[in-house]
C-alpha cells in the first residue's frame, strides 16, 4: 500500500516532499510508535490524534509548555496596569473626593487588581497557546490527504518531514512497517 | 472496533448494563446508577466506538434541521423580538416607563441582571471546578453549560447598560479617554461591577471557543469531505409557509463548501498535532484554575453592589458566599431545564448524558440549595442577633410585610425544593427534575427580588412605598428569556453541543493500556462497568 488511490484528492499537481506519514490503529500503537520514533532520533515529526493520548508527551519527551511562563508574565502585566489605572486616574487625574475617603488605597483597588490579572492571564493562556502552536494556520502539506479527514474523528497518525536530518524516504518507510503502520504514504508539499 | 450502527449498539449496551437477564434494569437505569463505589459506570453508553461518537454528535448539526427546530426558533426570536421593541422604547421613553420611583430605585432591572449573571455561574463551574476536581461526568454536558454561561451573561449585561437613564452615555462606565478627561469612581462597587462581568464574559467566551477549536476542526474535516455535495434547502418547516414548499424544494445550496470554509475559519487550522495538544491542555487546565476563583469573584462582586451599601438588608457580610451559591443553585437548575429537553429530542444523547449525570446535577443542586437555606436563617438569626432595629425591621418586613408572599414562594421554591433530591426516585424522575428546575429558578428570581424590595421599606418610614411593575418591566424580563433562547437554538443548530475531544477521552478506547472489548479468549464483550477512562 505505498501510494493509496484516494491519497491524492485535491491536488494533482504535488510540490516537493513535505514527509512521510503512516496510520496507527489505536492509542496503544500509537503510543508504541511514538516513543520508537522518539529512540530513533528523530526532531522534526508529530503525532495526530483525534483527542490527547494520555502520556503521549512523555512518549514523544515533550518539554513542559510554556503557556504557563507567557499567563504568568500576562498576570504580572494585568495586575501592574490595573493598580497604575486605579491610582493616576483617581488619585492624579481626576481626583473625585468622596467622603473624606482616600484616593486611593489597595483595599478598594483590590477587586479591580484581580480581575485585571485573570483577564490578562485568561488572554495569555489562550493567545500564547495559538502562538505557542503557530495558529491560526489554514494551510497545511497534511491537510491534502484523504485519509487524513478523519484525524478528528477516529484515526490516528504520525508523520515525520523530509526537513528532519535524520530523514530518507526509505528509512522512514521501513520504521513505519516495522511498527505496524498502514497506509504509509508520502505527503507533498503544495505546489 | 464495533461496525455497529449506534441504535444498535446502544440496545446492546443497554442490555449488557442493566440486570443479568437483560433488559432494563430499574434500580440502576440504564447501567449508570450503580451503589456501589467500586464500580465505575461507563461515562458512555452504547457500547460506542470513536467513529459513532463523531457520527452522533455532528449528525445533530449536519442532518436536516429538526422538525421542532423552526416553530422554536420563531417562537423564542419573537420573544426576543418583543424585548428589543421593549428596550428601544425604554430608549426612545425614558426609564420613567418602568415601575421604578422612590424609594425603590432598583427593582426588575437588576432583580433581572443578578439573575442572569448567576444562572451564567453553572457553566464555569462545570467546566472549570469539576474540571480540576477530575468530574469526568463534566465532559457530557460542560459545552452545553459553557454556551449557557456566554448567552447568560449577554442577558445579564443588557440590563445595568439600559437601567443607566442615558443610555447613549453608557460607555462611561468604562475607563475610556474622554473629551471631558473626566474618569469612573473606582472606589465604587458598581465599577468593580463592570469590570468583574466583563472579565467573566470575556473569560468565559474564550474559555468555552478554545474548547471547541478541536471540535470545529471535526466539522470542517467532515464538510471537506462533502465539499462536492450540494444541499436541498427543502420545506421551511412553519406552519402557514407550505406554499413556498415547491421552490423551497427545488432551490440547491453549496451548504457544505459554506460550512467547510466557516467551521475551517472558526478552527484556526487545527490539525490534532500532539505538539499543539500538548499546550493546549496545559491552557485549558490553567484555564480551569483562573477560572475558579474568578467564578466565585464575580457573584462576590456583584453582591458588593448591595452589601457595601448601609442599607438595612443590604449590609451584611454573609452576601458575597450567599450570592455564590445561590447562582450555582440557580445555574444548574438552569442547565437541566435546558438539557432535559434536548437530552430527549436529540438522539443519542441519552449515551452521553447518561441517569448518573442527571443524578449527580440533582445532588449539587440539593447542596447549594441548602446552603441557601442557611443563608436565609442566618440572615434572620444575626438581625435578630446584632439587636440593630432597623436591621431586625428589615428582615420581619421581608417575611411578613407587603412584599410577604414574595418572600414565601422563594422560600418554597429555593429552600423546600431542592430537598426532594435526597430520595432517588426524585432524582431519577426525569419530569419530576424538569418541574423543579423551572421551581428553583423561579425561587431564584423571587431572591433576589425580595432583595431589592427591601428598598420599599427604608430609614424614613415617611418615604416608605411599595413598587409595582408596569407591562414594559414584565415583557422585557420575558423578552430577555426569549433572546436567551434564540442564542440557544442557534447553538443547537450549528455548534458541537458536547465536546467530542472531551468525550472520546473518557471513553475506555481512550487509555493507552486498553486491552480492547474483543481481544484475548473473551469472546464477550467485556463488563463495561470497570470501564470509563483511566
Amino acid at each position: 500500500m505505498a501510494h493509496d488511490h484516494e491519497a491524492h484528492h485535491a491536488s494533482p499537481a504535488a510540490g516537493p516532499l513535505w514527509g512521510m506519514m503512516a496510520e496507527f490503529h489505536d492509542p496503544a500503537a500509537l503510543t508504541h510508535a511514538a516513543e520508537h520514533v522518539k529512540q530513533a532520533g528523530f526532531v522534526k515529526w508529530d503525532v495526530y490524534s483525534p483527542f490527547p493520548v494520555h502520556g503521549m508527551d512523555e512518549a514523544m519527551g515533550l518539554k513542559p509548555s510554556k503557556v504557563t511562563t507567557i499567563m504568568a508574565f500576562m498576570c504580572v502585566a494585568g495586575f501592574s496596569l490595573a493598580w497604575l489605572m486605579q491610582w493616576w486616574m483617581g488619585a492624579v487625574d481626576y481626583p473625585i473626593p468622596v467622603a473624606g475617603k482616600p484616593l486611593f488605597a489597595w483595599e478598594q483597588a483590590m477587586p479591580i487588581l484581580f480581575e485585571s490579572s485573570v483577564l490578562f492571564s485568561a488572554f495569555g493562556a489562550v493567545f500564547g497557546m495559538l502562538m505557542l502552536n503557530l495558529l491560526p494556520r489554514w494551510n497545511h502539506p497534511l491537510f491534502g490527504k484523504q485519509r487524513f479527514l478523519r484525524v478528528g474523528d477516529d484515526r490516528f497518525f504520525i508523520a515525520v518531514e523530509a526537513a528532519d536530518p535524520k530523514f530518507t524516504e526509505a528509512s522512514v518507510r521501513v520504521m513505519f512497517e516495522s511498527l505496524g503502520g498502514t497506509h504509509i504514504d508520502r505527503v507533498e508539499e503544495e505546489a | 472496533m464495533t461496525t455497529m450502527q449506534p441504535d444498535q449498539a446502544t440496545a446492546l449496551g443497554l442490555t449488557r448494563l442493566g440486570a443479568p437477564g437483560g433488559g432494563f434494569d430499574p434500580e440502576t437505569l440504564d447501567g449508570t446508577l450503580v451503589s456501589d463505589p467500586a464500580l465505575r459506570p461507563p461515562f458512555v453508553l452504547g457500547n460506542r466506538d470513536f467513529h459513532s461518537v463523531t457520527n452522533t454528535i455532528c449528525g445533530w448539526i449536519e442532518n436536516p434541521t429538526p422538525k421542532w427546530w423552526m416553530p422554536a426558533f420563531a417562537v423564542a426570536s419573537g420573544i426576543a423580538g418583543l424585548g428589543t421593541v421593549m428596550i428601544v422604547f425604554l430608549i426612545i421613553t425614558g426609564v420613567g416607563v418602568w415601575g421604578l420611583q422612590n424609594p425603590v430605585m432598583w427593582s426588575w432591572d437588576i432583580t433581572n441582571f443578578v439573575w442572569w449573571v448567576g444562572i451564567g455561574h453553572a457553566g464555569t463551574l462545570i467546566s472549570a471546578i469539576l474540571c480540576l476536581l477530575k468530574q469526568k461526568w463534566r465532559t457530557s454536558i460542560n459545552r452545553f453549560a459553557e454556551a449557557m454561561t456566554i448567552f447568560a451573561v449577554i442577558c445579564a449585561g443588557t440590563f445595568p447598560g439600559i437601567h443607566i437613564g442615558r443610555v447613549w452615555m453608557a460607555w462611561m462606565l468604562f475607563p475610556i479617554p474622554n473629551s471631558n478627561w473626566i474618569w469612573p469612581n473606582f472606589r465604587s462597587p458598581l465599577l468593580w461591577d463592570v469590570f468583574a462581568v466583563g472579565t467573566y464574559f470575556t473569560v468565559s467566551l474564550l474559555f468555552w471557543y478554545m474548547g471547541m477549536i478541536p471540535d470545529l476542526a471535526t466539522l470542517r474535516d467532515r464538510a471537506v469531505a462533502r465539499m462536492g455535495v450540494k444541499v436541498r434547502l427543502g420545506p421551511i418547516g412553519l406552519p402557514g409557509m407550505g406554499f413556498l414548499d415547491n421552490i423551497t424544494n427545488k432551490i440547491e445550496l453549496p451548504l457544505n463548501t459554506v460550512a467547510a470554509y466557516a467551521y475551517g475559519f472558526l478552527s484556526m487550522g487545527w490539525r490534532f498535532s500532539t505538539r499543539h495538544w500538548h499546550n493546549y491542555e496545559k491552557a485549558y487546565l490553567m484555564l480551569a484554575g483562573i477560572s475558579t476563583p474568578l467564578v466565585l469573584s464575580v457573584h462576590s462582586v456583584v453582591s458588593f453592589d448591595f452589601a457595601v451599601s448601609i442599607v438595612p438588608g443590604w449590609h451584611t457580610t454573609i452576601f458575597p458566599p450567599y450570592f455564590v451559591a445561590g447562582a450555582i443553585f440557580s445555574g444548574f437548575a438552569m442547565v437541566l431545564t435546558l438539557l432535559i429537553p434536548a437530552r430527549a429530542l436529540y438522539p443519542g444523547m441519552k449515551d452521553f448524558v447518561t441517569a448518573r449525570t442527571i443524578e449527580n446535577m440533582c445532588k449539587i443542586i440539593t447542596v447549594t440549595g441548602s446552603m441557601v437555606g442557611f443563608a436565609y436563617m442566618m440572615e434572620f438569626f444575626i438581625a435578630w442577633y446584632g439587636g440593630n432595629t432597623f436591621e431586625i425591621q428589615a428582615f420581619v418586613r421581608r417575611a411578613f410585610g407587603p412584599y410577604w408572599w414574595a418572600y414565601w414562594i422563594m422560600v418554597s421554591c429555593n429552600v423546600i425544593c431542592p430537598q426532594v433530591f435526597w430520595f432517588k426516585w426524585a432524582r431519577t424522575n426525569i419530569p419530576f427534575i424538569f418541574l423543579i428546575s423551572i421551581l428553583v429558578n423561579v425561587g431564584m428570581w423571587f431572591e433576589r427580588y425580595v432583595i431589592l424590595t427591601t428598598l420599599s421599606g427604608d430609614y424614613l418610614p415617611s418615604s416608605w412605598g411599595y413598587f409595582s411593575p408596569t407591562w414594559v418591566d414584565i415583557f422585557t424580563f420575558v423578552g430577555s428569556l426569549g433572546i436567551f433562547m434564540t442564542f440557544f437554538l442557534l447553538f443547537c443548530r450549528f455548534l458541537p453541543m458536547l465536546a467530542l475531544s472531551e468525550v472520546k477521552n473518557v471513553m475506555p478506547q481512550a487509555n493507552p493500556h486498553w486491552s480492547g472489548y474483543n481481544k484475548g479468549h473473551d469472546t464477550h464483550p467485556k463488563h463495561a462497568k470497570s470501564g470509563g477512562g483511566h
